[in-house]
């Protein structure tokens, strides 16, 4: 075990966690994990203190991760979805924030759909900030949370740490926060990111700025990878400017047990979720328990939200 | 007020770069008109300005410049613009036409004119828009503009991007001589871009604009140049790209020129980390590559004009998620001593300096003024190369504080500035 | 706070000494040695319960079940401690219900940590009865919590804390440790 200070009031991304702070994150989700099991899966912990999710985009998964993630640990937990059509962007968000602020919350969980939203609300208020999505810049939780599983499978790939794990990040690179948290997170703990896919879903300079190495061709991109990370293609990227059909992208990034079979053996297959079944991945690849962890993550999603909720409420103002 | 009728400005080192003049000497004004430069005797009743240890220069000029006013008077007017300028030893400033309206009509251009004669500090030269609304559809009235007083032609804020337009426009703007002012940025490539295409960006995940978005625009401006002959002037360059295209173009003897922000060649993309609104401007701050085509540009003469594009914004503008922010920072205050680093750095000489930020921006524009030449308008700047100061935000005298200097450790300080004799702003007053 | 000084209050023999008496002083009370489960509090308190355990065994001559807690989760002191990051697991796979829980410690003080312990407990099933078991109470309790057996009393001041050390294939000692700032 390792015993490391937290002593961050925010959490607003991987670029600002060092191994060890990663670690303890990780350990602290493992405990919460045996409270998951329990009969009674609540413990007194944040007993008194108040959680507000505020959702400027739709994320049911997310939301909900944190919501119970609050609640099994006895804080209370208010749940408040703004949509963005009726937001005025600017002003209304700080407002919004300072209207919140006025009532005392511990931890506001905050998704927005600009860049660096968290980062500006971090500064200009008093309240801790977890960052639950901003943008196209990053999604810590879904970052430690992918990083908990794939430690969990350390053992059975034959490895004891991220020195040396190889891991593919495929899809729409260019829009994912995912994978940027995830990108800056397994560099952090030594890993070894690939991007994989199309080069107008690939963001400029990617490599200088990541240390990942660009592919754009999956075969290339997942040859003998120890993990395999599926991206969630969204609508409104399907057709048109950036790909030409649905089906094309599916022929030539999507993610079937031929291609996987170039991975390594006993690769894990990855999925942020949701996915679109028969557009980045098959159906057969996505159930297969021999490789996909997918479930696993959702488990993991709330262990390490619960671990991050209580290292945060855990720093004095 | 009751003004003496002759001033000497006493024991300065006086730089007036068209004249050649780099000397410590005396400047002797009558009224508002500069009268001689030397040793000139002391006429009676004479006002004495002791400029010991500072240099003399003709007021800088400023030929880009956003005065909000008409229609945006809550990010800035145009007496709190000039206030801006005379703090910043800026004793001439061409305003750009994006206000509300648009300055497209000679009615515009007088209210302009009118409300710089009467709450101005500092002289205002309208720039008139190219096209109506800034459309970017139908040309203006340029010979009635330039009639009721504008000196240069801009769509500025926004490109001129239709290949048709801005050929009729530089053809059109050939009867009057006038000067067409390019905002060059290909709107299609920039399309939803916040900042700078590169590592940078894409660590933040802001979306980009890349440098091509300049270029390309230039590229085929200079194309039309060479087709119509009109006289073109690049808004705010910030590519090295481009920089190389205007290069060529002046080499081959076309009417080509450009100007640079001191943003643009003292800062870089980096100065957006932590989602800094007040490091957001179009076009965006780019990489130290760019950053050191610009300061090659500048030491080998190709750029006419350090130009501020000072862009006053209210802080509600300013203080929203980065890409939601408005676009532009503010200039005036920090445009001599932001630019004296480059003599600093041995980018240029001092008399360098001073020609790009006077007498050069004047000629473009067709303007008297830039110059110690007697018989000229006593526009004139006395700063101390040597003090020390530390910009800040909050201490500046327009009306907004959107700079991207903000706690920047600078030297060279502004003591005094005269427009026409009359002295506008001093140091601590 | 920091350490000034330090030194020892028992040996690893001693401990190991009061550990023996403890178990003869329990299993002369055990009567329903089949509903009898050792729990220890994680760390120290884990420590002592199996040698403990070890002990009870060989002379109810059977295996009584053990687990573990860590309270860190019931801790009435969060804001305080969270930066700490040490947190075991928790380790409770056998049912409780009914149960007489054998709760061991290795120092008892404030009594918080018995009252986090008990919470947690009772969130894993609803014991019969809870025995406390601590190696040494050195006083200044806050709470009504009195440990049924104790292997020593130890008077300390508000700048001392006594402290259960592992040393591995040395054993555990007990040290008192003089605090200052």
């Amino acid at each position: 075990m390792k015993a490391t200070i937290w002593n961050r009031k925010h959490l607003l991304g991987m670029s600002d966690l060092s191994r060890e702070e990663i670690y303890s994150i990780l350990d602290t989700a493992a405990s919460f994990r045996e409270v998951n099991r329990r009969e009674i899966k609540k413990v007194p912990t944040l007993r008194g203190k108040t959680v507000i999710n505020l959702f400027y985009e739709n994320s049911t998964r997310t939301r909900t991760s944190f919501e119970l993630a609050g609640k099994r640990m006895s804080a209370d937990v208010i749940n408040m979805s703004v949509a963005s059509s009726s937001v005025k962007k600017g002003e209304t968000l700080i407002d919004t924030l300072a209207n919140l602020e006025a009532m005392n919350p511990d931890v506001v969980v905050v998704r927005h759909s600009e860049s660096g939203a968290q980062e500006f609300l971090a500064r200009n208020l008093d309240a801790a900030i977890i960052n639950a999505g901003d943008g196209s810049h990053e999604h810590p939780t879904q970052a430690l949370l992918d990083i908990l599983t794939m430690e969990n499978h350390l053992p059975l790939m034959g490895r004891e740490n991220f020195e040396g794990l190889t891991v593919a990040i495929c899809g729409d690179v260019l829009h994912s926060r995912v994978a940027r948290s995830n990108a800056i997170g397994l560099k952090t703990m030594g890993a070894t990111v690939r991007f994989v896919g199309p080069p107008t879903l690939m963001p400029s300079q990617a490599e200088e700025a990541f240390g990942a190495k660009v592919y754009y061709r999956m075969e290339e991109g997942i040859a003998g990878v120890d993990v395999v990370m599926m991206l969630r293609l969204q609508q409104e990227r399907m057709t048109g400017a950036f790909l030409p059909s649905i089906r094309e992208y599916f022929e030539f990034w999507g993610l079937n047990h031929k291609r996987l079979a170039l991975a390594a053996p006993k690769a894990i297959v990855m999925h942020p979720g949701p996915m679109n079944r028969g557009v980045e991945i098959t159906s057969k690849v996505a159930d297969d328990p021999n490789h996909s962890v997918i479930l696993e993550q959702v488990a993991n999603g709330l262990a390490i939200r619960m671990a991050v909720l209580y290292r945060l409420c855990g720093v004095e103002a | 007020m009751n003004e003496a009728k002759f001033t000497l400005i006493k024991g300065g080192r006086i730089i007036d770069p068209v004249n050649q003049i780099d000397e410590t000497a005396d400047l002797l004004l009558e009224g508002g008109v500069i009268r001689e430069v030397g040793r000139p005797d002391q006429p009676e009743g004479c006002r004495i300005i002791d400029a010991d240890g500072l240099i003399v220069a003709p007021g800088l000029v400023d030929m880009h410049v956003h005065l909000r006013e008409p229609g945006y008077e809550y990010k800035e007017t145009i007496a709190g613009g000039t206030q801006a300028a005379a703090a910043g030893g800026v004793t001439s400033v061409a305003a750009m036409p994006n206000t509300q309206p648009v300055t497209d009509d000679p009615s515009v251009v007088g209210y302009v004119l009118d409300k710089a004669r009467m709450g101005g500090i500092v002289n205002v030269f309208p720039i008139g828009a190219v096209t109506k609304g800034l459309q970017g559809k139908e040309l203006t009235e340029m010979g009635l503009l330039i009639k009721a007083g504008c000196v240069a032609f801009s769509d500025d804020g926004r490109a001129i991007s239709n290949s048709s337009v801005m050929r009729r426009a530089l053809d059109y703007a050939r009867a009057f001589g006038a000067l067409i002012i390019q905002h060059a940025e290909d709107p299609s490539l920039a399309s939803e871009g916040c900042m700078n295409e590169g590592v940078t960006a894409t660590r933040l995940g802001i979306p980009g604009i890349p440098a091509e978005s300049e270029s390309i625009l230039v590229d085929r401006d200079i194309r039309l140049v060479e087709l119509t002959g009109g006289r073109y002037h690049v808004a705010h360059l910030s590519t090295a790209g481009a920089l190389q295209s205007v290069e060529r173009a002046i080499q081959r003897n076309l009417p080509v020129s450009c100007e640079i922000a001191p943003h643009h060649f003292a800062l870089t993309e980096e100065a957006v980390i932590g989602y800094n609104t007040d490091a957001k401007m179009a076009p965006p701050l780019r990489s130290e590559r760019d950053r050191n085509a610009l300061l090659e540009g500048l030491s080998r003469g190709i750029v006419a004009a350090i130009a501020t594009d000072h862009a006053p914004h209210d802080e509600d503008s300013k203080r929203v998620e980065f890409c939601c922010a408005a676009n532009g920072v503010v200039g005036l205050e920090t445009l001599l001593p932001v630019t004296l680093e480059l003599v600093r750095d041995g980018v240029m000489s001092l008399s360098d300096c001073i020609a790009v930020m006077t007498h050069r921006p004047s000629e473009l524009l067709g303007i008297n003024r830039g110059t110690l030449s007697p018989g000229r308008p006593a526009d004139i700047v006395l700063f101390d190369e040597r003090e020390r100061w530390t910009v800040d935000a909050n201490a500046l005298h327009g009306s907004t504080r959107n700079t991207p200097f903000h706690g920047r450790r600078v030297r060279g300080r502004v003591k005094r500035t005269l427009v026409a004799g009359r002295t506008v702003y001093e140091d601590g007053q | 706070m920091i350490i000034k000084s330090e030194k020892s209050v028992l040996t690893n023999l001693d401990i190991l000494n009061i550990i023996d008496q403890l178990a003869d002083r329990l299993v002369a009370d055990i009567t329903q040695p089949q509903k009898r489960v050792v729990v220890g509090i994680r760390r120290g308190g884990a420590l002592v319960a199996r040698l403990l355990r070890q002990r009870l065994n060989q002379r109810l001559d059977r295996e009584l079940p053990i687990g573990f807690l860590d309270i860190s989760f019931y801790r009435d002191d969060h804001v305080t401690v969270a930066s700490n990051p040490v947190i075991g697991a928790t380790d409770l796979t056998m049912d409780i219900d009914d149960k007489r829980i054998i709760l061991v410690d290795d120092v008892l003080f404030t009594g918080r940590t018995i009252r986090a312990a008990l919470n947690a407990l009772f969130d894993y099933g609803r014991p019969e009865i809870v025995d406390l078991v601590v190696l040494a109470d050195r006083g200044g309790r806050q709470l009504p919590i009195q440990p049924d057996y104790s292997g020593l009393n130890v008077q300390t001041d508000a700048m001392e804390s006594i402290k259960l050390v592992d040393q591995k294939e040395a054993g555990l000692i007990l040290v008192r440790r003089q605090l200052g700032e």
